[in-house]
């Protein structure tokens, strides 16, 4: 197992102010397999991607990445091997760092020495190029920006990418692009991916199993294939499928 | 069709600047009746400004030129701004994606509802608070009163766009520009906004131009559509046929969608022709 998550609790704030915002989610995700995690806005979804990451402090329950138990603070082979990508790469992508820089210093900051050669090889592996190097963030277009969020992730070479919507804000034309990029390099690398998306025709393209979130809750797992045969069997996510299709 | 509530012919809209002029609406011509059209196309292909030009609400230094935008046979290029003013939410209401940045924050729904309702209709408070309830309860929602007293924020995305919906139909307007009025909502709560446009369009007889980047919801929700591609319409077809549809372009931007019924290992993706650029606009007008 890639991950195995068991009765995992997310809250945000406490007494009064305090938001449940993951209630006892289970799921676990094979090595190299792709899973999907859908729902409508506040079920939870982001929770649990932040939560994996180490971005909710407050969380109860078993996450395991890779063999290891996670703690409340992670060793620094955690950030290698756990990167996340999320649906705005305009707010993710310092406005002033160039294309070099922020694919440079991430390198630099995992320990590598090459930069120079990595930074040429990642470049190429999210199919922008060189003429992109140097390039600030409002120089490139929403496609652009997201294949250089990918390539950050991309950068510490590591085996989980947690994908937060990473189309939703792209053309349709684009996302194609981005998906279809996305599994190549899954395939060619033999990564892992969970991928959160309002968008049930992206999930089924992407992904074997998926789960069905509601107030924090995941209703029901499915498979891919009960998906494209509309055969959910909880009520609510006979009702999420109803609509999108 | 006969009955052209709006008549666009040879819209362009152009933003002067140092590097030369942009022309982000390219000659479109179109009519709109007692239906509801759509325009899609990818971002920046000149949806929005077609919406606005219509209202003439292009900031400067952008321009609008037309020879003529037509509101049942009166032409809105020759009205002042003072005459366009009485247009724009009396004839022609527009609504836009994000409900949070076009109403008061500062305001309750209801003290705003009331507003524009008094803005429209000489009468007393009460009156207007009863009118102001009705129009909610038109949109769906049930506790109005409620509605009535909350403020912008403490409302979910799909509350506030039906609360939108509700202060544009005030002055029952012949036509409503809806911009991606659900892009930002959940599935379940789209539809119930879209089964309220549709409402009005039956009920009220009212045009829609409902704009959107999403094909398959033009497709299942609009009569008929315009598909825009680098400020021009390159192609005009039946919603319902939409699938059907040939011009490279909405045939390359329905061939790149994920689709449940029909896995592929990889999306087909989209191949550019220069030449769609520089082809002449395809006329969307009903005769
Ligand atoms: N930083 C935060 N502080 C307080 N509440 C939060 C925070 N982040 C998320 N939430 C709440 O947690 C719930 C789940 O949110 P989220 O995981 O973002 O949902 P989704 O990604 O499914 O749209 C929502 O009710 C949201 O308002
Ligand atoms: N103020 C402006 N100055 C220059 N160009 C603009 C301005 N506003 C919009 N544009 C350009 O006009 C084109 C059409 O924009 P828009 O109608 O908003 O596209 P859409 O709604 O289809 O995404 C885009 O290329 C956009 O960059
Ligand atoms: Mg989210
Ligand atoms: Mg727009």
């Amino acid at each position: 197992m890639m991950l195995d998550i068991d009765t995992l609790n997310v809250w945000f704030g406490s007494g009064r102010d305090r938001v449940d915002a993951v209630k006892a989610a289970t799921f676990s995700v094979a090595r190299g397999e792709s899973f999907g995690l859908v729902g409508e806005s506040g079920s939870g979804k982001s929770t649990i991607l932040r939560a994996i990451s180490g971005l909710a402090p407050q969380w109860s329950g078993r996450m395991v990445v890779d063999g290891t138990p996670l703690t409340k603070t992670r060793p620094k082979a955690f950030y290698k091997a756990v990167q996340m990508v999320f649906q705005d790469p305009y707010a993710s992508l310092h406005p002033r760092h160039s294309v070099d820089q922020v694919l440079g210093e991430t390198l630099h900051l995992h320990g590598f020495g090459d930069i120079d050669a990595r930074v040429v090889k990642l470049l190429d592996d999210v199919g922008l190029g060189q003429k992109f190097r140097f390039r600030y963030p409002h120089q490139l277009s929403g496609g652009q920006r997201q294949r250089v969020a990918i390539a950050r992730a991309l950068a510490p070479e590591p085996q989980l990418l947690l994908l937060d919507e990473p189309t939703s804000a792209l053309d349709v034309s684009v996302q194609g692009e981005i998906l279809n990029l996305l599994v190549d390099l899954r395939r060619d690398r033999g990564l892992t991916f969970v991928m959160v998306s309002h968008d049930l025709s992206v999930v089924g393209h992407m992904c074997e199993r998926l789960a069905v979130m509601q107030n924090g809750q995941i209703v029901e797992v499915l498979g891919v294939d009960a998906l494209r045969q509309n055969a959910a069997t909880h009520p609510y996510a006979q009702s999420l499928l109803a609509a999108s299709i | 069709m006969m009955d052209t509530l709006l008549d666009v012919e040879d819209l362009w809209v152009r933003f002067p600047s140092r590097q030369g002029v942009f022309d982000a609406v390219r000659g479109v011509s179109f009519t709109l009746g007692r239906e509801r059209l759509g325009i899609v196309g990818e971002s920046g292909s000149g949806k929005s400004m077609t919406g606005r030009a219509i209202l003439r609400l292009i900031r400067p230094p952008g321009i609008v030129e037309a020879k003529q935008i037509a509101l049942n046979g009166d032409n809105l290029m020759e009205k002042s701004e003072k005459d366009m003013r009485a247009v724009r939410g009396q004839k022609i209401s527009m609504v836009m994606q994000d409900p949070k940045f076009s109403l008061n924050p500062v305001m309750t729904i209801g003290a705003q509802i009331i507003e524009a309702y008094r803005q429209h209709n000489r009468t007393n408070h009460a009156d207007a608070y009863a009118k102001a309830v009705e129009m909610l309860q038109a949109v769906s929602i049930r506790d109005a009163d409620r509605v009535m007293r909350a403020y912008p924020h403490e409302m979910s995305g799909g509350m506030g766009q039906r609360v939108m919906i509700a202060m544009m139909l005030i002055p029952n307007p012949q036509i409503l520009i809806a911009d991606e009025p659900t892009s930002a909502l959940d599935v379940s709560v789209q539809r119930q906004v879209l089964d309220i446009m549709d409402g009005l369009v039956k009920e009220r007889g009212m045009g829609l131009i409902f704009i959107s980047h999403d094909l398959n919801l033009v497709a299942d929700f609009c009569d008929r559509v315009l598909i825009m591609y680098a400020g021009r319409i390159v192609e005009v077809c039946e919603a319902s046929k939409l699938s059907q549809a040939k011009h490279p372009y909405t045939r390359g931007l329905l061939n790149a969608l994920p689709r449940l019924d029909a896995p592929r290992d990889h999306l087909e993706v989209l191949q550019r022709d220069p030449a769609w650029s520089t082809a002449p606009s395809v006329s969307g007008r009903v005769a």
